[in-house]
């Protein structure tokens, strides 16, 4: 038993050798004169592999010592969890309406809850189009560009308000979805994924060359603020208009914007979430769902694929779009760098992780992928490690997904 | 005018011809059997009638009360909507994360779309909707007791048995309520009373429901049991057309299965 655990260590110690002995092993500093020259640290590895050697044995160890239990996750777990879950949303939309008036709520909590709740909204928008029409998008950042651009330059060039760029901005994007739809339509799994991968890739690459358009890398800048309604949320506002404090009597306090904005998002993402919920129930929904289940079947029924697919296309890019509008509203400041590829990897993280499907689960993992590491940002570098590990213990906990059961939508029994 | 007026039918793979100069007829309230040793072709007229496959040259006619549709000329999923033709799949096609009552609505897609006006009615949630949607649920409550599906109406489709699986897929084609139902073995794997059940429902349908089936199937019981015409492929090409007992006794069928004697 002995050889076979100092064995099992020995190999791990060995692992540990092999990875980090470059990397930590070998860092690369700057020189005297600002070149790069290869330092080492050779004692670090030596205790890095010590470690790892005694904690795989005593774990080891300690594993054969103790009795082996098994977590035993009670019968009807799942059953019992159902009745949690009828008022566990309402919960945390109540939680998430009273947000900005519980005592903690300062810039910092809300700014974190403004982003956590876009990325809800990112999130359950391309949760239409990978979720229920099984359609595998890696360029749903896209989306999110055009609705940026769209709002950056129509309030810019136009001087149109939030509330008239809105609209406009999700037109587009779907428009943009649609554009995307067609040359996709007889892909599916990995190649789907590839050329989707490649449209986010272009719409970005487009943002930083046309320059006369999109002021390239340079980005937009001066992208108006969001008003309440035309009353602007200024503390000197010029002559002859009203400012929102001096409206509602109130102390000027830069906190009102943002809480106006917190509400927008907030207003916008559940509207998100209430209409695909409605299409779920509808025959468009339906069809996208069984369309993910199996597109053969789907044909020989009547369902036009093309329609069906686009429409799922479209129906998600708008709400990408939507979401792209708060995004270059809140920012003031929109550049091509805020959509890369990570930003569709992350939604993508958040719909898979959360659980296909599921719009409760998409807003846990939204919760838990940014929310968690944006909490975490005083730890610097470290946070991407909270983002790691939100990820690795999704997976392993819940391999389908935080709620990966699904709910009829139509029941022969009880309504 | 037969309902199925299959003329000519050629269909060429490559350097395959799988299908060569077939014709044959389907009448409406019948059921015709389409048989073959594996391999002969019968899956890909199938593939033809229903849209999957376009010819390479003849023609596929339906006529029926709705009108006279030429079924090479449309598309699978228009086949299904206008013409009404309905299929079933040799390897079950359910949708098996869905539960047996939403398959079921589904297949009433298109009815269902214009009621909720292209989903805009429905998102304001208008009372035709509404009434669409009861009606469905009506018919799918009708084909459930039909095929002995109801109690299991709410759970999902890929956790019915094999046998319930292929009762939910001609449900699934009767609630589109077609004027041709085309079933590709739809005996295969069933056990005898599972066969007898089929031949129950098949003539079930063909005389209360007043509509042409075709099938293809191997198993004898059904072919013999219930078919009022029988349409022999070998090769891709008609060996034998007739009723059951005619083609039995063809000497070019025995042929075809139990191989050349010399």
């Amino acid at each position: 038993m002995i050889g076979r655990i100092v064995k099992d260590a020995g190999i791990a110690a060995l692992i540990t050798f092999a990875l980090a002995g470059p990397i930590v092993g070998l860092p690369i500093l700057s020189g005297p004169q600002g070149n790069f020259v290869l330092g080492s640290r050779f004692g670090d590895v030596a205790i890095a592999v010590a470690v790892v050697f005694v904690g795989r044995a005593a774990y080891l160890a300690l594993r054969e010592a103790l009795p082996r239990r098994r977590i035993a996750i009670p019968l009807g777990w799942s059953a019992a969890a159902a009745p949690l879950g009828r008022w566990f949303a309402p919960a945390l939309i109540a939680f998430a309406v009273l947000l900005p008036l519980l005592p903690f709520a300062d810039r910092r909590v809300l700014d974190v809850a403004i982003l956590v709740v876009t990325y809800v909204m990112l999130g359950w928008g391309l949760n239409v189009v990978v979720g229920l029409a099984g359609l595998l998008d890696l360029g749903y950042v896209a989306f999110y560009a055009v609705g940026a651009y769209s709002y950056a330059l129509l309030a810019i060039s136009f001087g149109l308000s939030f509330w008239e760029c809105l609209p406009l901005a999700g037109l587009f994007a779907a428009f943009f979805g649609i554009a995307l739809g067609f040359p996709v339509l007889r892909l599916r799994g990995d190649y789907l994924a590839i050329v989707t991968l490649g449209f986010g890739e272009m719409v970005r690459i487009i943002l930083v060359n046309w320059t006369s358009l999109t002021g390239g890398p340079n980005g937009i800048t001066g992208v108006p603020r969001p008003s309440f309604f035309g009353i602007p949320f200024s503390a000197n506002p010029p002559e002859g208009t009203t400012s929102f404090h001096q409206l509602f009597g109130l102390e000027f306090s830069s906190l009102h914007r943002i809480v106006f904005l917190y509400y927008l998002v907030l207003a916008l993402a559940l509207v998100t979430n209430a209409v695909t919920l409605r299409i779920r129930k509808l025959p468009l929904g339906r069809a996208w769902e069984a369309l993910r289940e199996d597109e053969i079947a789907c044909r020989a029924l009547g369902v036009n694929p093309t329609a069906t697919k686009l429409s799922a296309f479209a129906i998600g890019a708008m709400f990408g779009g939507f979401a792209g509008s708060l995004f270059a509203t809140r920012q003031g400041f929109i550049s091509p760098e805020s959509f890369t590829f990570i930003e569709s990897a992350i939604i993508l993280a958040i719909v898979v992780l959360g659980g296909m499907g599921s719009q409760v689960g998409v807003a846990l993992a939204a919760i838990l992928l940014i929310g968690v590491p944006e909490w975490f940002r005083d730890l610097d570098q470290y946070r991407m490690l909270a983002f790691g590990a939100a990820m690795v213990a999704i997976m392993v906990w819940r391999p389908a997904g935080l709620l990966s059961r699904r709910a009829p939508t139509i029941r022969l029994k009880g309504g | 005018m037969p309902l199925l007026s299959v003329d000519s039918l050629t269909m060429r793979f490559g350097g395959l011809l799988a299908i060569d100069q077939l014709s044959f007829e389907a009448e409406d309230r019948a059921i015709t059997a389409l048989i073959g040793p594996n391999g002969a072709g019968k899956t890909t007229v199938f593939n033809c009638m229903t849209g999957f496959y376009r010819p390479t040259a003849g023609a596929l006619r339906l006529t029926g009360a709705h009108g006279a549709f030429r079924l090479d000329r449309l598309r699978d999923h228009q086949i299904a909507r206008r013409a009404k033709v309905a299929r079933t799949f040799q390897n079950i096609r359910v949708f098996p994360r869905m539960t047996v009552l939403e398959n079921l609505i589904i297949a009433q897609h298109k009815a269902l779309m214009r009621a909720s006006l292209f989903t805009v009615g429905g998102l304001l949630g208008l009372p035709r909707y509404q009434a669409a949607e009861r009606k469905a649920v009506e018919r799918a409550r009708y084909w459930l007791d039909r095929v002995g599906l109801t109690e299991r109406a709410d759970d999902e489709a890929g956790t019915l048995p094999y046998g319930g699986q292929r009762r939910l897929e001609i449900a699934r084609a009767m609630c589109g309520e077609p004027v041709l139902l085309c079933l590709d073995e739809p005996a295969a794997g069933l056990n005898a009373r599972e066969t007898a059940r089929l031949n129950e429902l098949l003539t079930f349908i063909r005389d209360q429901h007043r509509i042409g089936i075709v099938l293809i199937e191997h198993d004898m019981r059904v072919v013999m049991g219930i078919s009022d015409r029988v349409v022999v492929l070998d090769y891709g090409k008609k060996i034998a057309d007739g009723p059951p007992a005619q083609v039995r006794a063809d000497p070019a069928v025995i042929r075809a299965y139990l191989g050349e004697e010399t």
